[in-house]
């Protein structure tokens, strides 16, 4: 499975999604530039974390005008599969691919500490590779996660089962206790109506390597990757 | 001002020039200066440039060793860490700053010491901080520890370098002068390694990054004098960071490098062009021609001496090969930045300067970068001196868990997840072992390779006792690192000190050098630089002299690496090394009696060679489950810790009768560290340990009931639930910070 | 009285402004060639108490020099809007 990454001016975890794709998952992966009109051939995007153009303004508010942004969103609409992290997310919600927007956490601090996800859908292609009723142990990093629907867009969030994470206790409890950053209803990750375009706070590719303290990360970029064979296996190829 | 003019109204001491260096230097110069180089030696001839006071004592440190590729006076030590990669690493202080405009202070800061560890070609994968503020109960204190936090934090997240690690220490004489020390790590193929040195006569000066402005005009010279009420007028100086600017000036200088267009680099810190011009010349031994008329400007109507002077951030010097030019603005250009060729190195060994075609300066480069004097400043202990190591009789505490408990939410020493929670300490996805622990351990990617790093350094110590603190806190950097399993190969310093004119002051520093210089040399570790930041002083008075040492270890392993916290119940616990601790300038006699005093022990540098031997020895044949560090607040808070592990652990431990005391409890020593191990490991330990020399004092067990419980004979000292203790530890902070 | 007060605080002239220059250059790349400077800033309304516009004017200008600028990076400057009718905002 041929993956993009995305490099933003200001980008900082495009090397550590390149990382973990070419090294811990041994997939073919390449970096997209943020000038670049055009995507090439490959079958997933991923928006990486960080600060692109220094998050001034807002986060996402700038990158989102980027030529490679026209792109993703002519690509997510042809069905291709982005994934949006943290600042990818923020990008996402600027851009329109997915509703709502980021506030700055309740805390008016950055925030990096690791959170417990529960997960709300196995049948998305971000998910479909997580064992059922394992909550998922991945850090976020961010000042701006706390994420805000207006009522309209958040009943249209719950009626079409758009909500994919969640923060929650170990043991898998959707409690304000668990909520790192103020987010309305605990959201950590949502999808579009199509489900091929996911954005996350928390960050998978921090956590995909047992050195590192823990691999749950993995089952967000294995679940693509089964998704992806699995639609292969199903298609002419 | 004309040169007349100059010399009737004696302008050079309103730029803290001495009469008789500017005599020097009309001397070196043959003449009289004008107005911008009058300017341009102030700047390279103030303390934070020159070294004034220093220097001549700094060259007792010791900076060899086989594996060091770039000792002192790069922009960043070298060392060779095997696999053909290279470290680069270097400490520097942002106290003035931080005094003034805590948020931008600390900022610019870590944009400071990233560009240096970038000049040499590294690509800086982490961060560290070292931090003295007044009491936190104090809102003014509290104001700065928060905004130096949030800058660090807004600075080092933005830009996608992790911090990792660091100290934090409240103390009465930091209130008027806290500081700010921060430490970069990078990384680079020993084949990218760059010197700043403008070689090549005909290459050319390029200049990257932000525009020039009027920011930070004399910020050297304000760094080089006690903040008194004036200081507030001088707030001009203060410069805004731009982190993004910094994010792309990293990718594009490494991409210049990757590609050959770089024969030499240098960061403009403080004096700007200046100073970056000057000194890549001078290590050259070639001069330089700019024109002022090139730089790109953040406003209009700048004078020469302006430009000259400038402290703008993030902007680096480019010394490329002739014809690449266009090469090199291409790179610069791709990432967003500016770029311009402000002149060409020449042969005369004179710094000419030209503006809307004239020669507004012309300077030999030497005399700018090499040319200021050295002093020795007299030096006399201060008069109190031996009234400090007094420490009254004081009566055993009757109830030994209340005392841990206070301890524990000292702010000095409770968990400082306050602090890194607003770091990104996992970018770059090389942490593998993450703050909080003795030191912290980076992945190195591509190797089985890791790098561990800790910063330390006791001001209380130092005060009591300027040669001992200095030996304890390399002593102590150096554990750090060999705790994690990791062999020490180089320090970097950061000497903050008081007024250098004063001569207790002077002779403070002198101890310090003195005892660095003994300890590094006894634990073979080279020093590869850093930095000395004098006048932190305010009519209050001066700071503690405050060394700073960060470490820098290798870990052949990663999985060799050794956690700082008990992994389960059933594991042997045990005190290595020395058994013997001190009351003497402990955290213990401020917390219980608000007492600054007795003269801290002195340091058995064969003893800790050793200890550190056998935790290295013991991590490489996997024989430890733990190792900590006992420091401040001695055994018991260091047990207390050992027990905090995400799924907290209990502790049985019986102390021998000589220990079963507040000075066994709570003393603090030197070469001590509690480590845990299987049952099974006992006897390759104990062999170990005896051929090194080294004892191994057996305390209990971990247990599987989180309890604390420390005994002595029959009496119960402690017998604490460990999540209550954690509660104390883990709140400290937050409650005080709201 | 109560009086609706707008406070505008932006870095003072001279200290670099990042935000507003990459803003600035986003909107060039948007096409907005025209803009020749961006000056990036924050903007508080406050409803006060006081007695007269004047009073309360040195009230907020006050507030600024203590908490809502900082004297050290930015300048401020302060409008009073309008007195506003009854107990209600």
């Amino acid at each position: 499975m041929k993956f993009g990454v995305v490099v933003f001016p200001g980008s900082n975890c495009d090397a550590d999604c390149y990382w973990v794709i070419e090294r811990v998952l041994r997939q073919p992966v390449r970096y997209l530039w943020h000038g670049d009109g055009e995507i090439p051939d490959v079958d997933c995007v991923i928006l990486p974390g960080g600060f692109s153009y220094g998050d001034y303004l807002r986060a996402g508010a700038i990158a989102r005008f980027s030529p490679i942004m026209r792109a993703v969103a002519q690509f997510a609409a042809n069905g291709g599969l982005v994934l949006g992290i943290c600042n990818g997310f923020q990008i996402l919600l600027e851009a329109g691919l997915l509703p709502g927007a980021m506030r700055p956490n309740d805390s008016l601090r950055f925030r990096c500490c690791p959170t417990w996800l529960k997960v709300e859908r196995y049948d998305t292609p971000f998910t479909c590779a997580v064992p059922r009723g394992r909550t998922l142990r991945i850090p976020i990093a961010h000042f701006e996660g706390n994420y805000y629907a207006d009522p309209q867009q958040l009943r249209q969030l719950q009626r079409e089962r758009q909500v994919v994470f969640r923060y929650a206790t170990r043991d898998g409890r959707v409690v304000p206790e668990a909520n790192p950053n103020g987010s309305l209803d605990n959201i950590a990750g949502i999808v579009n109506r199509a489900g091929n375009v996911l954005g996350m706070m928390p960050h998978p590719e921090r956590c995909a390597e047992a050195v590192l303290g823990g691999e749950d990360g993995r089952y967000v970029f294995e679940s693509l990757i089964a998704y992806w064979q699995q639609k292969a296996g199903d298609g002419p190829r | 001002m004309t040169p007349e003019q100059i010399l009737a109204r004696r302008a050079w001491r309103q730029m803290a020039l001495r009469d008789e260096e500017y005599h020097r230097l009309v001397e070196m110069l043959g003449r009289h200066p004008n107005w911008t180089e009058l300017g341009m030696f102030a700047v390279l001839w103030s303390e934070h440039c020159a070294y004034k006071h220093s220097r001549l004592h700094l060259g007792q440190l010791p900076t060899e060793a086989e594996w060091v590729l770039v000792g002192p006076g790069e922009n960043a030590g070298v060392l060779d860490v095997g696999e053909e990669m290279a470290v680069a690493f270097r400490i520097e202080s942002h106290n003035h700053p931080i005094a003034v405009e805590p948020y931008q202070g600390a900022a610019t800061g870590v944009g400071g010491i990233i560009r240096d560890v970038l000049a040499m070609g590294a690509r800086p994968i982490a961060l560290l901080d070292s931090l003295r503020f007044g009491p936190p109960e104090e809102p003014r204190c509290r104001y700065t520890f928060a905004g130096v936090v949030s800058g660090i934090a807004g600075y080092g997240n933005c830009v996608g370098v992790p911090t990792v690690g660091g100290e934090l220490y409240f103390e009465e004489p930091y209130r008027h002068n806290p500081l700010c020390n921060v430490m970069c790590i990078g990384i680079l193929p020993r084949s990218r390694l760059r010197r700043a040195r403008a070689a090549g006569i005909g290459n050319s000066v390029i200049l990257v990054g932000s525009r020039t402005g009027r920011d930070g005009i004399h910020g050297a010279t304000f760094a080089s004098e006690e903040l008194d009420e004036r200081s507030e007028e001088r707030r001009p100086a203060v410069q805004v960071g731009d982190p993004f600017t910094e994010k792309l000036l990293i990718e594009a200088c490494l991409e210049l490098v990757e590609r050959e267009l770089v024969v030499g680099i240098q960061d403009m810190g403080a004096a700007g062009i200046t100073s970056s011009c000057a000194e890549t010349a001078a290590r050259a031994g070639t001069g330089m021609r700019i024109d002022l008329d090139r730089v790109p400007l953040r406003e209009e109507g700048m004078t020469p001496y302006e430009i000259m002077l400038s402290e703008s951030q993030e902007r680096m010097l480019i010394i490329a090969p002739r014809g690449k030019e266009e090469a090199v603005l291409e790179v610069c250009r791709r990432w967003g930045l500016e770029g311009a060729v402000i002149g060409e190195v020449t042969g005369d060994g004179h710094l000419k300067v030209f503006w809307r075609g004239e020669l507004v300066a012309d300077v030999p480069v030497k005399a700018l970068a090499a040319g200021a004097p050295v002093y020795d400043a007299p030096a006399s202990p201060p008069s109190d001196l031996e009234q400090r190591w007094r420490v009254p009789s004081l009566p055993e505490p009757t109830d030994c868990g209340e005392v841990l408990k206070l301890l524990l939410r000292s702010p000095s020493l409770a968990h400082k997840s306050w602090v890194w929670e607003q770091y990104d300490h996992m970018v770059q996805v090389n942490t593998v072992v993450l703050p909080g622990a003795d030191a912290a351990v980076l992945r190195l990617k591509g190797t089985r390779k890791g790098i561990a790093a800790s910063c330390d350094g006791n001001g209380r110590y130092t005060y009591l006792d300027p040669y001992r603190g200095a030996v304890l806190a390399v002593a102590e950097a150096c554990r750090n690192v060999s705790c994690v399993g990791a062999r020490p190969l180089g320090i970097t310093n950061c000497l903050n000190f008081g007024n250098p004119e004063k001569p207790d002051v002077m002779w403070s520093f002198r101890e310090v050098v003195r005892g660095m210089a003994d300890a590094c040399r006894a634990l073979g570790v080279p020093v590869t630089g850093g930095n000395v930041s004098f006048y932190n002083e305010s009519p209050a008075g001066p700071v503690y002299p405050t060394p700073v040492v960060g470490a820098v270890g290798l870990l052949e392993r990663i999985e060799e690496r050794v956690p700082s916290v008990f992994p389960g119940p059933g594991y042997r616990i045990a005190l290595l090394g020395s058994t013997r601790a001190w009351l003497q300038g402990s955290e213990y006699l401020k917390v219980m009696y608000q007492l600054v005093a007795g003269r801290p022990p002195e340091v058995d540098l064969r003893l800790e060679r050793a200890v550190q031997q056998v935790c290295r020895a013991a991590a490489r044949r996997g024989l430890l489950a733990s190792a900590h560090d006992c420091a401040e607040g001695g055994l018991a808070v260091t047990l207390a810790e050992s027990c905090f592990s995400p799924e907290p652990v209990g502790a049985s431990v019986k102390l021998p009768p000589e220990l079963g005391n507040a000075a066994g409890l709570f003393g603090e020593g030197p070469s001590r560290v509690v480590v845990s191990f299987a049952p099974q490991a006992e006897s390759r330990l104990r062999a170990l340990c005896v051929e090194h020399g080294v004892g191994l004092l057996l305390l209990g067990w971990t247990v599987a009931e989180a309890r604390l419980q420390i005994r002595c004979e029959d009496r119960v000292l402690v017998d604490e639930d460990v999540g209550g203790l954690m509660a104390e530890w883990q709140n400290a902070l937050p409650s005080l910070m709201g | 009285m109560r009086y609706m007060v707008r406070v505008l605080v932006k870095f003072k002239a001279g200290v670099a402004d990042p935000q507003g220059r990459t803003i600035l250059a986003a909107l060039h790349s948007l096409g907005y060639e025209g803009v020749r400077d961006v000056r990036a800033g924050k903007l508080f309304e406050l409803v006060v108490e006081g007695t007269d516009e004047d009073a309360v004017r040195s009230r907020v200008e006050e507030m600024c020099g203590r908490l809502l600028a900082n004297p050290v990076l930015e300048d401020y400057e302060v409008s009073v809007l309008r007195a506003l009718a009854g107990e209600g905002r």
